[in-house]
């Protein structure tokens, strides 16, 4: 069964390589069954910057783009390659709405160079989607999956992003094509 | 059967922190309730029980350390886990020393928490009862995704099934496209290690310095740039199995290092000084030959012993034909099932097609074949003529161009024949995704009309 979501559209958050934004926009349609779209309107991340911790508030940034998404049976992605927390981590890869209209990601943690080690660009694009479509994934309604291969697995660590696929799991996947929106809550 | 699952009390006067770590827990598969002082979470101790107290240790009226104490007389073998800020780690010490199994700061970092949660949970020895995460693992034994009913097959079964069971290293040869990750996955699967990871890595994709930090990890501060402490791949193994894939690919230095490795069960991280102990179960796949490679000295015969100490070897397609009809079978339905197709059937042209033809890129060529022909077969027989042309000894039309030109006109074909749908396409043109992406932009194709229809993924 088709997912009766028909559009996610991707939203720059701040400065953000624009061809991670072009590589989503063409592998989301193939995993979500939705068209995807990039946004004419880009989301600028200052109000959510904290002076103390020098990151920005994921939930804050949530919320504008939240008030970005207005109504319509699409999703929205903002995409940004900030550092991100919610207070009482030290920091996570992204945030979402379960069964809600907007999703979050960023990209600061996914490089190679934020650990020292040489640049890859494949490595890069690779655990950008897997965040993405995990996020997506909680907009979609989906939770956490104990299935260590499953893109829905929680990761810690970019060391268990690597460890996961970029796919769902065969009980994520045919749960994600009946998911009725469920009731708001936010997801890392 | 519903799982026991660890019961925890948050005990926070900041909703924030009671909010989001109960969220965590409960999306975490724990059952969760939250107190905003001890005076509540006392009340609630009088009908309920919690295995693991987090407990905030400054709070208004009664405080995290006295809120412990009256803890642990109601409930001696409570496990009671402190949460701090940094000034006051002093507090968090007094606290443990009057019982409290451990202790975090905020903010959290998500790694420690997990680990300091499951440590305690371990105690109690509930991890082990999650019969919810088993009973799904243990339908993923693999088993039934080694199709065939050929004498080959058959001893490639019972091979997988005999060192399962036990913890040997497990050496997996065969040409490319047999399924050397498959049988890996299988062993992995049917093993006592199952509940745990296996891991991946392809030395063959990964320079030799690259390949150290991968496998070795690294320490804060080991090299310039290093800001992070990263965990290697022997460490995300421990208790799973790690997957060499490649492995006669690793250049002599790191043969040393994975040697010791090997022998030791211990490492140091890169910049490290810590001795870490590992435990995986090795399973090293390749396609060369290793036994000429030693007589070339380009692999250590040593490192050789080591791991070949069960040796499995997949033979190629074209050694097992009478197994191409069932596997054929088997790809024409989970493909029709993937992209909601009815029931499809192989014309007896298409079966003798493809039970004559070598397959030089074996099973998964195969499947790729199949899944390809799913995609372009207008009715419910498959025909000869949905099959790839080059089994069709039909591919003159590639004359005279350019080895750019055909990858350009092949790439495009994919892309429209899967209705751009990248994951489809990658995997039919036996390419990951990113390398996709940037053929796409190489050659500056575009996308002409999106058709969502394009989403429905094969599983």
């Amino acid at each position: 069964m088709q997912s009766p979501v028909t559009e996610i559209k991707l939203v720059a958050i701040g400065d953000v390589d624009r061809e991670l934004i072009e590589y989503l926009s063409l592998t989301l349609p193939g995993t979500f069954g939705a068209r995807c779209v990039l946004s004419a309107t880009e989301l600028n991340p200052r109000a959510a910057y904290n002076e103390t911790r020098r990151q920005y508030h994921s939930t804050q940034l949530l919320q504008q783009l939240h008030d970005m998404a207005g109504s319509g049976c699409g999703k929205l992605l903002g995409v940004t390659d900030v550092d991100l927390f919610i207070p009482i981590f030290t920091f996570v890869f992204g945030e979402a709405q379960v069964g809600g209209s907007c999703a979050l990601m960023s990209a600061h943690r996914l490089h190679q160079t934020f650990y020292g080690l040489p640049d890859d660009r494949a490595l890069l694009f690779e655990r950008v989607e897997k965040e993405a479509t995990h996020e997506l994934g909680h907009a979609f309604g989906l939770a956490h999956c104990p299935d260590f291969n499953c893109v829905m697995r929680f990761s810690n660590s970019v060391e268990e992003v690597d460890l996961k696929a970029s796919d769902f799991c065969r009980l994520c996947e045919p749960k994600l094509r009946q998911m009725p929106d469920a009731t708001l809550a936010a997801r890392c | 059967m519903e799982p026991t699952r660890a019961r925890i009390l948050i005990v926070d006067d900041e909703a924030v922190v009671r909010d989001s770590l109960g969220d965590w827990f409960r999306d975490e598969g724990y059952e969760c309730d939250t107190a905003e002082s001890a005076k509540v979470a006392l009340e609630k101790l009088t009908h309920g029980s919690w295995d693991i107290f987090l407990l905030d240790i400054r709070m208004p009226g009664i405080d995290g350390l006295e809120l412990q104490r009256k803890l642990k007389e109601a409930q001696p073998d409570a496990t009671v886990i402190i949460m701090t800020a940094y000034a006051s780690v002093e507090s968090a010490v007094e606290a443990m020393k009057q019982g409290a199994y451990d202790y975090i700061i905020k903010p959290f970092n998500p790694d420690d928490l997990e680990h300091t949660i499951q440590k305690a949970v371990e105690r109690k020895q509930l991890v082990s009862e999650n019969q919810q995460l088993r009973t799904k693992i243990d339908e993923l034994n693999l088993l039934h995704e080694i199709v065939g009913t050929s004498a080959a097959t058959r001893r490639l079964l019972e091979q997988v099934a005999m060192v399962s069971a036990s913890d040997t290293t497990v050496l997996v040869r065969g040409e490319s496209g047999t399924g050397k990750e498959l049988i890996a996955r299988a062993i992995h699967a049917n093993s006592g290690r199952r509940y745990m990871p296996i891991v991946v890595v392809n030395c063959g994709a990964l320079s030799e310095g690259v390949l150290e930090s991968e496998l070795f990890g690294h320490e804060k501060g080991a090299f310039t740039g290093a800001q992070y402490r990263r965990k290697g791949k022997f460490e995300m193994a421990d208790g799973g199995t790690l997957f060499l894939d490649e492995i006669g690919d690793i250049g002599l230095k790191t043969q040393v290092d994975l040697l010791r490795v090997l022998e030791e069960k211990k490492i140091f991280r890169v910049g490290g000084n810590v001795e870490i102990p590992v435990n995986f179960r090795l399973i090293a796949a390749t396609n060369k030959n290793l036994e000429t490679m030693i007589s070339e000295e380009k692999f250590r015969e040593d490192l050789y012993y080591r791991i070949n100490v069960f040796s499995i070897t997949i033979p190629p397609l074209r050694e097992r034909r009478e197994d191409i009809p069932l596997l054929a079978d088997h790809f024409l339905k989970k493909f029709a099932r993937g992209m909601n197709r009815p029931l499809m059937k192989l014309s007896s042209e298409a079966k003798e097609v493809l039970t004559n033809f070598e397959w030089p890129g074996n099973v998964r060529e195969l499947q790729n074949a199949i899944e390809r022909a799913v995609l372009v077969c207008q009715s419910a027989k498959i025909m000869a003529e949905d099959l790839p042309l080059k089994m069709n000894h039909a591919n003159g039309n590639a004359a005279g161009r350019s080895l750019a030109e055909i990858e350009r006109l092949h790439i495009k074909r994919t892309l429209e024949e899967t209705g751009w749908n990248i994951y489809r396409a990658a995997r039919l043109l036996e390419i990951d995704r990113v390398t996709l992406y940037n053929r796409i932009k190489k050659y500056g194709f575009k996308r002409e009309a999106i058709d969502p229809r394009a989403g429905s993924k094969a599983s």
